[in-house]
């Protein structure tokens, strides 16, 4: 395999001349706030979009495209959450159950090196623990980032902190050209905090309980305003925990809004006892797949919300929702020897891109409006689930697709909501009734399903399920499809001959993410 | 007197050396270790040991 995935599956049939053929200048074209709520050009300031238009964290767009990458080079921690057991990487910062390989800063770089020589992809590095970034003074962070500036200065730099020491490193932050940083806050009220965090370690003592909430709260609204002061782009997640902040979390975000935040990233819990978290061992449950939603619609119009996250591991490579970490181990790096960047894949691949996406902030505006023409405004969204390999279209295999994205599609557009993991249905040429059923419940609350390509059976169970299996828009554009499938979907509906799908729910999936590999 | 690592409950993160104020903690064989001669368990420096205080394992106690 020599990229990410190859070019062409991204790509699709035809898609150069689609391009070549769109109409030009549609990023300035589509200035009104009509583009719907995806995160485009039209929606923030010009240099915002410079920042995180092929950054697949910071942009939802960009994460169709745009490839990124963990390096595990700090181990050290400086609080303890209930979610997380130090004995496995952070539970939802990172996936449970495997225990990344630690890196030195010298063995990151040429990790990197060897990454983005087999990923044109690649435009972000990150650090992401599988600690605290900033923890032991920031050391090995900054460190990797010191010589990666020399190396590769066209990668993006950020990291990930539960912001505790971020005070102390706003200047350096600034001074190594860092320009995305993420900050975990799951409270802003310590009587809240008290039940998540058991101890902080800062100013050489451990504090616990409400003063240990009511620090490590104070440290994080200052980091943040100072971050975003300096013109530094700050995401904020924050892990859902029903019953403990998830009413809480309207409050975080009208907090982080109010000192900057760029996006917000609401995360479910991820539990399980087998991980050996508190929350695990104390049975606390994580939000259901609507739980979630309904949150995170709930906090529209407040901070921007991210919906794409895959709560990666601390040591991930590839687009968002792969894992190709075990491709590039420490002893298959030492083998590849010495290895030169190469700046000018990666150069091809953007402009690409580039040319790609001014054709489709028109295309997608086009779809829209005709649906709102002939719907009408009043017609109730329906959810879609979509089998992609990336690059926003439908170009999976029902049996292969390892997760679904999730589309909410009505008279407003179409837009990314989520996604849903599931284990591959077809493996090997045969189909899994196990893991058919671990799909349904996944995609429970959809009312039909794109694929590039699927079976007779599962097509069947589908559609019992009252879920409505749909390969005619192969290989085609996502939300394009999404819009003609609702126009005929509202037009069946007027007629009675097919009933809305209201009131289900579906089930996240939790446990250890194990690619399973050819 | 002095602190020592269980190098079984160990999960080598580093957090300890980072604050050692005696640079007495080095990294051996899979786990960390505190070096005894070295190590005065913060008395007169800090309020409490700083390995043990940070230490997500709970494995630095006294020896």
């Amino acid at each position: 395999m020599a990229n990410v995935i190859s070019l062409d599956s991204i790509l699709g049939v035809g898609e150069l001349k689609a391009a070549a053929e769109a109409p030009p200048a549609a990023a300035s074209g589509c200035a009104s706030s009509s583009c719907g709520s995806s995160d485009g050009p039209a929606d923030m300031a010009p240099e915002v979009w410079e920042k995180v238009k092929n950054h697949p964290c910071y942009s939802e767009e960009a994460h169709h495209y745009f490839a990124r990458m963990h390096v595990a080079v700090a181990p050290a921690c400086n609080i303890q959450c209930n979610y997380c057991n130090r004995k496995y990487d952070c539970s939802n910062e990172s996936r449970p159950g495997v225990v990344s390989e630690k890196l030195t800063p010298d063995q990151a770089l040429r990790k990197i090196m060897a990454v983005a020589k087999e990923i044109p992809q690649l435009s972000v590095i990150g650090i992401a623990g599988p600690g605290d970034s900033l923890a032991a003074g920031g050391k090995n962070t900054f460190k990797t980032f010191e010589m990666l500036a020399k190396k590769a200065p066209d990668l993006k730099l950020c990291l990930s902190t539960n912001g505790l020491a971020l005070p102390d490193h706003v200047d350096t932050i600034a001074n190594y050209n860092i320009d995305h940083v993420t900050i975990t806050i799951n409270m802003v009220d310590p009587e809240v905090g008290q039940h998540i965090y058991p101890w902080i370690f800062h100013d050489h003592k451990r504090w616990t309980g409400l003063d240990a909430a009511k620090i490590l709260h104070e440290r994080q609204m200052l980091g943040l305003e100072m971050l975003t002061s300096r013109g530094i782009l700050v995401k904020v997640n924050s892990v859902m925990i029903p019953g403990i902040n998830d009413e809480h979390l309207m409050d975080v975000n009208k907090a982080v809004k109010s000192r900057g935040a760029f996006l917000h990233n609401i995360m479910p819990l991820i539990s399980d006892p087998a991980h050996g978290t508190h929350f695990g061992l104390t049975g606390q449950r994580g939000p259901t797949a609507q739980e979630l939603k309904v949150l995170q619609d709930q906090c529209e119009g407040g901070a921007k919300l991210m919906r794409h996250c895959r709560q990666c591991r601390a040591d991930a490579v590839g687009l968002l929702g792969e894992d190709r970490g075990s491709e590039f181990t420490i002893d298959q790096i030492e083998a590849m020897g010495e290895v030169e960047y190469d700046q000018e894949a990666a150069r091809t691949y953007r402009e690409h891109v580039e040319g790609e996406r001014a054709g489709r902030h028109a295309a997608k505006a086009a779809a829209q409006a005709d649906v709102a023409e002939t719907v009408g405004t009043e017609a109730q969204p329906i959810l879609i689930a979509v089998a992609t390999k990336g690059g926003e279209r439908i170009n999976e295999h029902f049996g292969h697709a390892k997760e679904f994205q999730i589309y909410e599609v009505g008279p407003k557009g179409a837009k990314f909501v989520g996604h849903r993991r599931v284990d591959q249905y077809c493996e090997g040429g045969s189909g899994d009734e196990d893991a058919l059923g671990g799909v349904l419940s996944a995609i429970n609350d959809c009312t039909a399903v794109f694929v590039a390509k699927i079976g007779g059976c599962p097509s069947t169970s589908l559609k019992d399920a009252g879920i409505e299996p749909v390969d005619r828009f192969a290989f085609e554009y996502i939300e394009e499809s999404a819009l003609t499938y609702f126009k005929d979907y509202a037009e069946r509906l007027g007629q009675g001959a097919i009933n809305a799908r209201e009131g289900q729910d579906a089930v996240i999936r939790t446990g250890a993410f194990t690619a399973r590999r050819a | 007197m002095a602190y020592k690592i269980k190098a079984s409950d160990c999960t080598a993160c580093g957090a300890c050396e980072a604050e050692c104020p005696n640079n007495a903690i080095s990294f051996k064989k899979g786990a960390y270790a505190i070096n005894a001669d070295m190590c005065t368990e913060c008395k007169g420096q800090f309020s409490s040991p700083q390995c043990a205080s940070v230490c997500p394992a709970d494995c630095c106690v006294p020896a």
